[in-house]
């Protein structure tokens, strides 16, 4: 995919992709809204720009590897799978309905294109690992990159540490881990539930190359994707800071909204939000 | 007669014996040769588990991933992922005692051929005490769609039961014990995964056994015989799924049936058993293994005398059950 889109047009592309967040939130009922939306522009910016993926072919031998660590964020996954061209976008209205391929927690065995299965915290990461170190020792295939996304309250997790320190390690350099840091979780701030600071302390100590990022500057996230590719001795982490909500100026930075979706009127608002940057374009039928 | 090859020594005193483990340790090493998509992690217990054998032979295919059972099987669910069939191997206790989650999600549910293989399962553990002596390993690999469950019953088997679980292309569960014990079976003897074995036929008593237990059970059939009750022995080395057929239709025959495993009877072996008799042929049973406690320190022979789990002290309760109740007859 790499390269084809400008910088213009991948932000159109992730403000397309909040829309397709809030509008499958709000017809499924139930799911999580302020994740997804802070975490648009780093799915947006992996599945239509950085990651050798051919959407069409999912398990395409010579693929780049996607893996979704906190699996309660599938509507941003999902909406830019969609966008990617995995599935017609129709197909995002049946999100966590009977039936549908879209599981409230992503199914790899449900949807072409996954390739893990997540929800429980902690573990995607492992799996992300497990991939890289096949990559590297096993069959050897350099070019290949494994990229992974974690959350913030996810680093509580004892089995992120196990895989940082296996990680570095074995010095898995095809690795390359964005942390969603939008300093929510469920319980209130991550400095309040369970302190994560000094978190890029704690990661080059593990052994690992450290970035921190604007995670809604689509040129930085292609900037640390390109530098944590050419760090050749070492995994990569991305400190991606996020503002939870992004987007929806009355979800930005409030923890009610972690695992709420909107409804009827709340969509209708967030979208207008949406459309018009927050209130920024005037005219049209606004 | 049972056309099963069962060792011709099997009830002397000299029997050859052997740990489980070897066996897994020397079918990994086969399957190795045979694939070479096999690779094999470990946490830090490489030789306890047999798999240096493997490590030794191919050491570019072993992963060491250190005292972190959580780690081991989510990396090897990833090495799944990109086409390799991973072993991994740590005591039952630790895994999948401690890292169930991880199993149920991202090998179960997310469909990957990871191989669990739990060493030092049951009492016979010895002096490391409860802590280490797994036994409630059979009733948390049971209860997981996608998962097989393999129980070897010596060694010999358990070579042939790792190569079959290499091939099989599922999430697979596979318990081994520390302690030498004897070997019943024969290279020559079957072993494929979902089939129970009729190692003696009778028609008083289905006696059925998984793991180690089945030997205790050739012996126990003996000293009945002396009694004057013909005892069948039926060995269920595939937990899950489970033989129904087999099971079913040596108890329409005998109409009793004793379940033996050295686990927590509530959810492991006798558990299945249970299940399937109160369904389909609700015949009386009597469950042998540890019923609702932990183990603790000890000689293995002595753990296993004390909780009941050796021929000598089952005969007695055995007996008692044959005495008190009568054979089940289809059609009640």
């Amino acid at each position: 995919m790499s390269g084809q889109l400008t910088i213009t047009q991948l932000q159109q592309k992730a403000n397309d992709i909040r829309k397709d967040i809030i509008n499958s939130l709000e017809a499924a009922g139930s799911g999580h809204s302020a994740g997804p939306l802070g975490m648009a522009d780093l799915l947006t910016t992996l599945y239509l720009d950085i990651m050798n993926i051919r959407p069409h072919q999912p398990n395409w031998s010579e693929r780049d590897y996607f893996f979704l660590s906190n699996g309660h964020c599938a509507p941003v996954q999902y909406a830019a799978m969609a966008e990617a061209g995995y599935f017609d976008k129709s197909e995002l209205k049946t999100l966590r309905k009977f039936g549908s391929r879209l599981q409230g927690h992503p199914e790899r065995t449900a949807l072409p294109g996954l390739e893990n299965t997540s929800g429980p915290l902690g573990s995607g990461l492992s799996q992300a690992a497990g991939v890289a170190y096949t990559l590297q020792y096993l069959d050897k295939q350099l070019h290949r990159f494994v990229y992974a996304a974690t959350g913030d309250g996810e680093l509580n997790e004892g089995n992120i540490w196990e895989a940082a320190m296996f990680a570095g390690k074995y010095k898995l350099s095809q690795l390359v881990v964005f942390i969603d840091r939008n300093n929510i979780q469920i319980d209130g701030s991550t400095e309040d539930v369970m302190p994560l600071e000094d978190l890029r302390g704690k990661w080059e100590s593990f052994g690992w190359h450290v970035q921190e990022i604007d995670g809604h500057n689509v040129e930085s996230i292609q900037d640390a994707a390109s530098m944590a590719r050419a760090i050749t001795n070492k995994p990569s982490v991305v400190i991606t800071h996020t503002i939870p909500g992004k987007g929806v100026d009355f979800m930005e930075y409030d923890y009610k909204w972690h695992g709420t979706p909107p409804n009827r009127e709340q969509a209708k608002a967030a979208l207008r939000k949406l459309r018009t940057l927050n209130g920024k374009i005037v005219g049209g039928n606004e | 007669m049972s056309d099963y090859k069962l060792n011709p020594h099997y009830a002397s005193e000299d029997v050859k014996k052997e740990p489980i483990r070897t066996g897994f340790g020397r079918g990994l090493k086969i399957a190795g040769k045979d694939d070479e998509n096999i690779v094999a992690l470990c946490a830090d217990l490489t030789e306890s588990t047999q798999m240096h054998m493997f490590r030794d032979e191919f050491p570019e295919r072993f992963v060491e991933v250190g005292v972190a059972e959580q780690n081991l099987v989510t990396v090897a669910s990833g090495m799944a992922r990109a086409g390799k069939i991973p072993f991994t191997s740590s005591y039952a206790a630790f895994s999948p005692g401690r890292n169930w989650e991880q199993i149920r999600t991202t090998i179960c549910l997310n469909d990957m051929p990871v191989k669990i293989v739990g060493s030092h399962a049951g009492v016979s553990v010895g002096p490391d005490g409860a802590t280490h002596q797994m036994l409630e390993d059979l009733a948390l690999m049971r209860v997981l769609p996608n998962m097989v469950v393999v129980v070897p019953g010596d060694s010999i088997e358990a070579e042939k039961a790792t190569i079959a679980i290499a091939e099989n292309g599922k999430p697979s569960y596979i318990r081994l014990a520390r302690e030498k014990t004897p070997i019943f079976s024969t290279e020559g003897s079957p072993f494929e995964i979902g089939k129970a074995y009729v190692l003696r036929t009778g028609s008083d008593i289905t006696l059925a056994g998984t793991g180690l237990m089945t030997h205790q059970l050739l012996l126990l059939a003996r000293m009945l015989e002396d009694s004057g009750v013909n005892a069948e022995v039926l060995h269920v080395p595939t937990i899950k799924p489970l033989d129904e057929e087999a099971i079913l239709e040596s108890v329409k025959k005998t109409g009793r049936v004793v379940t033996a495993e050295e686990a927590q009877i509530a959810g492991g072996f006798g558990g299945a058993v249970a299940e399937l008799l109160s369904e389909k042929c609700p015949a009386p049973l009597h469950r042998i293994g540890m019923k609702d406690r932990f183990g603790e320190s000890g000689d293995p022979q002595e753990l296993l005398e004390h909780f009941g789990l050796t021929a000598e002290t089952m005969l007695p309760h055995v007996q008692q059950f044959i005495d008190k109740v009568p054979q089940y007859k289809p059609g009640y």
